[in-house]
C-alpha cells in the first residue's frame, strides 16, 4: 500500500482544494520561502503564485482578522499560525469575530475560515510547548480538529476547508514525519468533521485520545494486552468540537471504565470537559472513577530530561488503566 | 518631531467656502448629506429615549460627529463599494442601503429581522475595538483580486488607533496595497480617556507614514472637507494605489454610550466650544446662503424623517420576541447534534 507522511497529507489536502476551488487561498508567516515553520506549504507558492499563497507580516491577529474579512467577502482562506502558542495573539479575532458573526447577525455571515496551527514540544521552552485545544473547544461557533494520522490529516483538512464555519485545525509537530497509508484519492478520502473512530476494539477499558496521544494509547494497549491480558478499546476523537459523544458514551457503557488522554493541562484541559460529560451520562455505568492522563499543571521545562519526564506518554496510560482494573 | 499635518477645511463656521476651496459635492448632494445628518440626530434622541424606557439596547450616539460619518460615506458608491463600520456610524448604514426598520429591529432584539439585506455591501457593526480593521483589509484585498475597482471604507475611533489590530491592519493593508480607506473619527474620547492621554503623537494621521501610505487630517465637523479627503482616498484606492488614513477631528457631544455618564469627567467649557463648531449648523448655513435650504424646507424634512423613524420603531415594536430556539440555531451553519439536544431541553444540563 502506498504510504505518505502526515506533512505530505496536509500539503496534499491544501493543494487539491486549491486546484478544485479558486477561492481557497493560504496566508501566513514564512509560508512561501520556508514553507511554513514545519515546511508544510513548501512548493505551493511556486505552483499557485503569491496571490494565492501569501506571505504575511508577523501579525497573528492581523492574519486571522484579514482572513475573516476575506472569508466574509467570499474567499476560503486557510491561515497558518506557526504554533498554537502564537494563536494567543489572535484570540480576540478567533473568538470575538470568526466565531460570532454567524450567530450575532441573523445567520447572514458565514466565516468559512480554517486556522491551521501546531501543537507539540521538543525542547522549545515553556512559551512554545503548550496545548490550548481545550480553550478553543470551549467556544461555541468554532470547530476544533486534531488529526493523528496522515489519512485523517488529509480527509479532515479537506472537510475543514469545505466547511462553512470557522475551524481550528491543530496539527502536531511530532507527527509530521510519521508515515501512514495514503488516503484514498478524491471524495473517498474525505473524513467528516465530528466523527470519532474506534481504532482498536476492546472489552475492558475505553481509552480516549487524539493527536499524538493516540499513538501513546495504542502502544499502551499493546503492553496491557501482552503483560496484563487487559483489552483496551482505543478511540481517536479526531474532532474535539463538535464531539462525537455517541461513540465515546457507547464504548464506556460497554467497558465501564475509561481513561482520557491529552497533552494539555489537567486543570481546565479538554479532558476535564469530557470527564464532566461522561460522569453526567455514564455515572451508573462506571465501575470506577474516570481516569486522566494529562500534563501536570506546570509550564513545560526546557531541560530535555525534565521534558521527557513530564510529557504524557504510553507509560502514563498503562498506569492509568492498571489503576482501574 | 514631525509637524502635525495641515488640517483640510473647506467650510467656515459661517457656512462660507474658505479661500481657494471649491465644493466637491453639488447642492443636491449636500442636501442629501444634511438630511442624513438631521435623521441621525433625531435617531440618537429616539434611541436614547427608548433605551431609558427599556425598549432599546445600549446606544452609542453619533451626535456631534455627523459630518465625519456622512462626509465619508457620501464618497463611496453603495452599488459597488463596501462599508466596514464600528458602531457609531448610523447615517452611513442608512446611506449604504441598510433599512431603518432593520436597524430598529436589530437594536430592539430581533436579529433575524435586523439582518443586512442581500446586496447591501456592509459588514455588521463591530463593538470589539479595532477588530473590524483587519477584516476591512482582508475584504478589500479580496475585492481587488476580483477586479472591478471596489473600495472599502472602514471606520474607527481615536482610541482604536492604540490597539494592536489597528497597527496590524494598517501594515497588512499597506503591504498588500488593499483598496481601503481608514476613517478615524477622532472625537476626543475613548469612553472617558481623552485623546491627549491616548498617544503622544501630535496627529493620528502621521501614523500612516509608517505604513507607507498617505495620512491626511481634516476638520471632521466640515462635511465638505471630509468628503473631499475621502473622495481623493477612494479614487486612489480604486486606481490600485492602496490605502489612505484619514483623521477627522470632531467631538463627541454626548456619552460614549447609554451606560456612560460624561458629567463625571467631561469639561463643560470644552463641550460648549465644540458645540459652537456644530457640523449640522455649518451645512445649514452653507445651503441657506446658496438658496438651497430654508426653515420651511427643514420643517418639512424633519416631519418626513420623524414619520420614517416612527414607522421603523413601531414596526420593530410589533415584531414577536425571538424564541429560545434561535439561540441554538445560528451558532453554526448546521447545528451539531449536541446543540439540537440542548435546544430540545433548552439547556437543562441532564439533557445536554
Amino acid at each position: 500500500m502506498a504510504e505518505l507522511s502526515y506533512r505530505a497529507a496536509v500539503r496534499d489536502a491544501l493543494r487539491e482544494e486549491m486546484l478544485r476551488d479558486e477561492s481557497v487561498i493560504l496566508l501566513g508567516e514564512s509560508i512561501t520561502g520556508y514553507g511554513g515553520s514545519y515546511a508544510v506549504t513548501k512548493g505551493l507558492v511556486e505552483e499557485f503564485g503569491p496571490r494565492r499563497v501569501m506571505e504575511t507580516p508577523i501579525a497573528e491577529a492581523g492574519i486571522v482578522g484579514f482572513a475573516v474579512g476575506a472569508a466574509m467577502g467570499g474567499l476560503r482562506p486557510v491561515a497558518e499560525l506557526m504554533t498554537v502558542n502564537f494563536a494567543l495573539l489572535a484570540l480576540d479575532q478567533i473568538v470575538n469575530s470568526a466565531a460570532k458573526f454567524h450567530y450575532m447577525f441573523g445567520q447572514q455571515w458565514s466565516v468559512p475560515l480554517v486556522v491551521r496551527t501546531v501543537s507539540g514540544f521538543g525542547q522549545l521552552g515553556a512559551t512554545h510547548s503548550q496545548s490550548f485545544e481545550g480553550w478553543f473547544a470551549s467556544v461555541p461557533g468554532l470547530k476544533v480538529v486534531m488529526p493523528a494520522t496522515p489519512t485523517d490529516a488529509y480527509g479532515l483538512l479537506v472537510s475543514a476547508i469545505r466547511d462553512p464555519d470557522p475551524v481550528i485545525f491543530i496539527e502536531h509537530s511530532l507527527l509530521y514525519s510519521m508515515r501512514g497509508p495514503a488516503p484514498p484519492s478524491g471524495e473517498a478520502g474525505l473524513v467528516p468533521l465530528g466523527r470519532a473512530q474506534v481504532v482498536r476494539q476492546g472489552q475492558d477499558v475505553t481509552v480516549v485520545a487524539y493527536s499524538r496521544m493516540l499513538f501513546q494509547a495504542l502502544q499502551a494497549a499493546e503492553t496491557l494486552e501482552r503483560e496484563d491480558g487487559i483489552s483496551c478499546e482505543v478511540i481517536d476523537l479526531r474532532t474535539l468540537r463538535p464531539l462525537d459523544y455517541p461513540t465515546v458514551v457507547g464504548s464506556v457503557r460497554r467497558t465501564h471504565r475509561v481513561v482520557l488522554c491529552g497533552e494539555d493541562w489537567r486543570t481546565g484541559g479538554f479532558g476535564a470537559t469530557l470527564l464532566a460529560e461522561i460522569q453526567d451520562r455514564c455515572f451508573d455505568d462506571l465501575d470506577g472513577p474516570v481516569a486522566r492522563v494529562a500534563m501536570r499543571d506546570i509550564p513545560l521545562p526546557y531541560a530535555r530530561n525534565l521534558e521527557h519526564l513530564l510529557i504524557p506518554a504510553a507509560g502514563d496510560v498503562v498506569a492509568a488503566v492498571r489503576s482501574l482494573v | 518631531m514631525t509637524a502635525s499635518p495641515r488640517r483640510l477645511a473647506v467650510l467656515s463656521m459661517t457656512g462660507r467656502l474658505r479661500r481657494g476651496q471649491r465644493p466637491s459635492l453639488d447642492d443636491a448632494q449636500v442636501r442629501e448629506g444634511l438630511e442624513l445628518m438631521l435623521l441621525s440626530r433625531l435617531f440618537d434622541a429616539r434611541a436614547t429615549t427608548l433605551q431609558r424606557l427599556g425598549r432599546w439596547g445600549v446606544h452609542s450616539p453619533v451626535e456631534g460627529q455627523e459630518a465625519a460619518v456622512v462626509g465619508a460615506c457620501l464618497a463611496v458608491d453603495p452599488g459597488r463599494d463596501w462599508l466596514v463600520p464600528q458602531y457609531r456610524e448610523f447615517p452611513a448604514y442608512i446611506h449604504h442601503g441598510m433599512p431603518l426598520a432593520g436597524i430598529a429591529a436589530f437594536f430592539t432584539g430581533h436579529p433575524a429581522q435586523g439582518r443586512i439585506p442581500d446586496g447591501v455591501r456592509m459588514l455588521p457593526i463591530q463593538v470589539a475595538i479595532a477588530a473590524q480593521l483587519p477584516h476591512a483589509a482582508g475584504l478589500a484585498w479580496g475585492l481587488r483580486r476580483q477586479g472591478g475597482g471596489a473600495v472599502v471604507l472602514a471606520y474607527c475611533g481615536d482610541g482604536a488607533t492604540s490597539e494592536g489590530d489597528f497597527h496590524e491592519a494598517c501594515n497588512l493593508a499597506g503591504r498588500m496595497q488593499a483598496p481601503v480607506v481608514f476613517l478615524v473619527q477622532n472625537n476626543g474620547w475613548a469612553i472617558s480617556t481623552p485623546r491627549s492621554l491616548q498617544s503622544a503623537t501630535p496627529s493620528l494621521a502621521l501614523r500612516a507614514l509608517g505604513y507607507g501610505f498617505p495620512g491626511v487630517r481634516v476638520d471632521g465637523n466640515d462635511l465638505l472637507a471630509v468628503h473631499q479627503a475621502t473622495a481623493t482616498a477612494v479614487a486612489r484606492a480604486r486606481a490600485g494605489e492602496g490605502p489612505t488614513l484619514i483623521e477627522a477631528d470632531t467631538y463627541r457631544y454626548s456619552f460614549h454610550n447609554t451606560t456612560d455618564n460624561p458629567a463625571a469627567y467631561a469639561d463643560p467649557v470644552e463641550l460648549a466650544a465644540a458645540r459652537r463648531q456644530d457640523p449640522i449648523e455649518r451645512v445649514r448655513r452653507y445651503l441657506t446662503q446658496r438658496g438651497a435650504w430654508d426653515p420651511a424646507r427643514e420643517a418639512a424634512v424633519r416631519e418626513r424623517l420623524t414619520a420614517t423613524l416612527d414607522a421603523a420603531v413601531n414596526a420593530a415594536a410589533r415584531l414577536p420576541p425571538p424564541g429560545p430556539d434561535e439561540c441554538f440555531d445560528d451558532i453554526y451553519a448546521r447545528p451539531p447534534a449536541r446543540l439540537l439536544r440542548q435546544r430540545a431541553g433548552h439547556g437543562a444540563p441532564s439533557e445536554a
